[in-house]
């Protein structure tokens, strides 16, 4: 485009004739609001600068805290954990070659580590952790996501104001007596149920795990809810969907992330649960399928044998490396629900 | 309040509001409102901000109740049927009277799923129809062009304009008779209205419309009718260019000279 400046007549003829800007302006003496606020900033800049240099530092050695905490807990766990690999062959870890009744020669996945030939086999620690904690998952995804969703969208505030402390309540109850709750009770209720062969077994521990993580999954699901904005639900009602269409079809698809990312972080509770699953779960090192078999979790493993091995003897660092490996699945869970509910930001610009 | 019919000769009353009355709890937000609105023609509502406007066009489709604790006095006539009767199926009530809101709201859906979900709620799924009605309501919104070829991306990334008119899309898409408009452009450029409204000018050859706005200049542009509001009483009602050109209140003229105050 070219412009003929010399040609225009818009300097001429359109400019509005200039004022003076102080006229009726107020002042203090003969300065201008302007020139007071300039002065007294000047005054402030200095301090303030420091001021602000030093709570920035503070700040950042306090977030540099946290990760080097969370390091060096990583760098702790790891270090005894490798030192298991050079005490035990890594296959151990794994199974070993025993002699069964027959004297025929098997491999088998056994976590009994005492004595000379101690059987260190993660297996079956992993498959008690998750033989709690899947079952825990899904009970507690059912009941919390329901839970969730009618404090969301169904519950009057008034009821809302009651229930949603009462379920966070449930989060405050000491493990110990949900354990202890399993191991009298709730047991015996599944034996009767269920006519299992062992009364303490993983479904009972899946069950008391589930009261701890419902409260987690149904408190984000309702806050993930929560944060869909009003104006889906104005638009699907304005296309004359039912209650239950706008809940199901609009508000839980835009707040699915954070309901998925609930339900992976009441996972990652579920497998670091200890002290329910210790009393609940009978603590046979078993390798089954079967969720009313007892179990032994790498948890319970860990809290149980830990105080009473010496020091850097081969179970000790196994134990290390069964924590490690722990400590790796939560991460990996946190950090997969921490991805999904940034993505849902994204995807809802909030 | 009665009106002269000026401009087409006989037209056909789709809405009256008879004495209406609106509450927010005890708060009277609209206060014995009775006026028409024609089918085929547009019909503005203007006054200052919280006098009612919003309170006014949702009472048609009856759609504060769902989230606000309301109360209502007098009656909302659909072709000659009170919509507040306790007998009116309010998913039939919503899909004949469509609502575009102030700010774009389309779901975090894909295109295609947005302008669907009407059709898909009242159960069509075979696909080549619903194909047919997402192409015929982008095409009516005149949004058609610019999304054909990405109808499987988020409704999200289109701009404000282009989302409006997917709005707008996704109302016509359960082909309602009734097209409420709440302040549809106030959050798009000057470029994104004026397509906006050359769209109204189009849709209204099919459908009645009622729209809330601010801006003067496009009341006069775009509306037939054009009903002045203020805390909740209708001051004046009328054709368009009587109202601006020659107010019979005081009030009304201030207001739409900018000499409101
Ligand atoms: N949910 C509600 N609960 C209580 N009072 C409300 C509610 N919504 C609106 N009001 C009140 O009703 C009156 C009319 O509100 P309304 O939203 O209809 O105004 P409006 O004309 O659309 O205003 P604006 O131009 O700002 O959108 C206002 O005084 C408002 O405070
Ligand atoms: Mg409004």
């Amino acid at each position: 485009m070219n412009y003929d400046l010399q040609s225009s007549n818009f300097r001429a003829s359109n400019v509005p004739n200039s004022t003076s800007p102080e006229s009726g302006l107020k002042r203090f003496g003969d300065k201008r609001i302007s020139d007071l606020l300039v002065e007294s900033r000047q005054a402030n800049v200095n301090r303030q600068r420091i001021q602000e240099f030093i709570i920035e530092k503070l700040l950042f050695a306090g977030g540099m805290a946290a990760i080097l905490f969370i390091a060096l807990i990583f760098i702790f766990l790891f270090k005894e954990g490798v030192k298991a690999f050079f005490l035990i062959k890594p296959i151990e870890f794994i199974g070993t070659h025993i002699l069964d009744f027959d004297d025929n020669r098997v491999f088998a996945c056994m976590w009994q580590p005492v004595g000379e030939s101690g059987k260190y086999s993660i297996v079956p620690l992993l498959i008690g952790s998750f033989l709690v904690a899947l079952p825990a998952t899904v009970i507690s995804t059912i009941l919390g996501v329901g839970c969730g969703i009618y404090l969301a969208e169904i519950a009057s505030a008034k009821v809302r104001e009651i229930v949603k402390p009462a379920i966070e309540l449930l989060a405050g109850i000491p493990t110990v007596v949900i354990g202890f709750l399993c191991l009298t009770l709730l047991a015996t209720y599944v034996q009767n149920a269920f006519h299992t062969t062992f009364r303490l077994n993983a479904f009972v521990g899946a069950l008391g795990v589930s009261l701890v993580i419902i409260p987690v999954i149904a408190s984000i699901t309702d806050d993930a809810l929560r944060a869909v904005p009003n104006e889906l639900r104005e638009a699907s009602y304005g296309l004359g969907a039912t209650k239950w269409e706008t809940i199901w079809k609009v508000v839980v698809p835009a707040g699915i992330s954070g309901v998925t990312a609930s339900i992976i972080l009441g996972m990652g509770r579920a497998l670091g649960e200890t002290m329910i699953v210790v009393m609940a779960t009978g603590n046979a090192a078993l390798v089954t399928g079967n969720v009313f078999s007892s179990v032994r979790t790498m948890t319970a493993t860990i809290a149980a044998e830990l105080g009473a091995v010496p020091q850097g003897g081969p179970q000790y660092c196994a134990l290390f490396l069964v924590g490690s490996l722990l400590f790796f699945i939560t991460f990996v869970l946190n950090l997969v629900a921490e991805l999904i509910i940034s993505r849902m930001r994204k995807k809802l610009r909030l | 309040m009665k009106v002269e019919h000026g401009i087409k000769g006989q037209q056909k009353t789709k809405i009256t509001l008879d004495g209406l009355s609106f509450y927010y709890g005890k708060y009277k937000a609209i206060d014995n409102v009775s006026m028409e609105f024609f089918e085929c023609m547009v019909t503005a509502i203007i006054g200052p901000s919280g006098c009612g406007k919003s309170t006014l066009i949702k009472s048609i489709n009856r759609i504060s109740e769902i989230t606000n604790d309301v109360q209502v006095e007098g009656k909302v006539l659909l072709d000659n049927k009170n919509v507040y009767d306790r007998d009116v199926d309010l998913v039939d009530l919503r899909r004949r009277v469509g609502m575009v809101f102030q700010r774009p709201n389309p779901f975090p859906k894909s295109i295609y799923d947005n302008v669907a979900f009407g059709p898909r709620l009242y159960g069509v799924n075979n696909k080549k129809r619903l194909d047919e009605i997402v192409e015929y309501s982008l095409v009516k919104s005149a949004l058609w062009n610019e999304v054909k070829d990405r109808l499987n991306q988020s409704a999200i990334g289109l701009s404000g304009g282009q989302q409006q008119r997917l709005c707008i899309a996704r109302a016509l898409a359960v082909d309602p008779e009734v097209l409420l408009m709440d302040e549809p452009c106030s959050a798009l450029d000057p470029t994104a209205t004026a397509r906006i409204e050359e769209l109204i000018e189009d849709l209204k050859k099919y459908y009645t419309i009622a729209i809330v706005t601010h801006n003067m200049q496009q009341a006069a542009r775009i509306s037939d009718y054009t009903g002045f509001l203020l805390n909740g009483q209708l001051i004046e009602y009328n054709i368009t260019t009587a109202i601006f050109t020659n107010p019979d209140k005081k009030v009304t003229e201030d207001y739409i000279t900018g000499r409101f105050g």
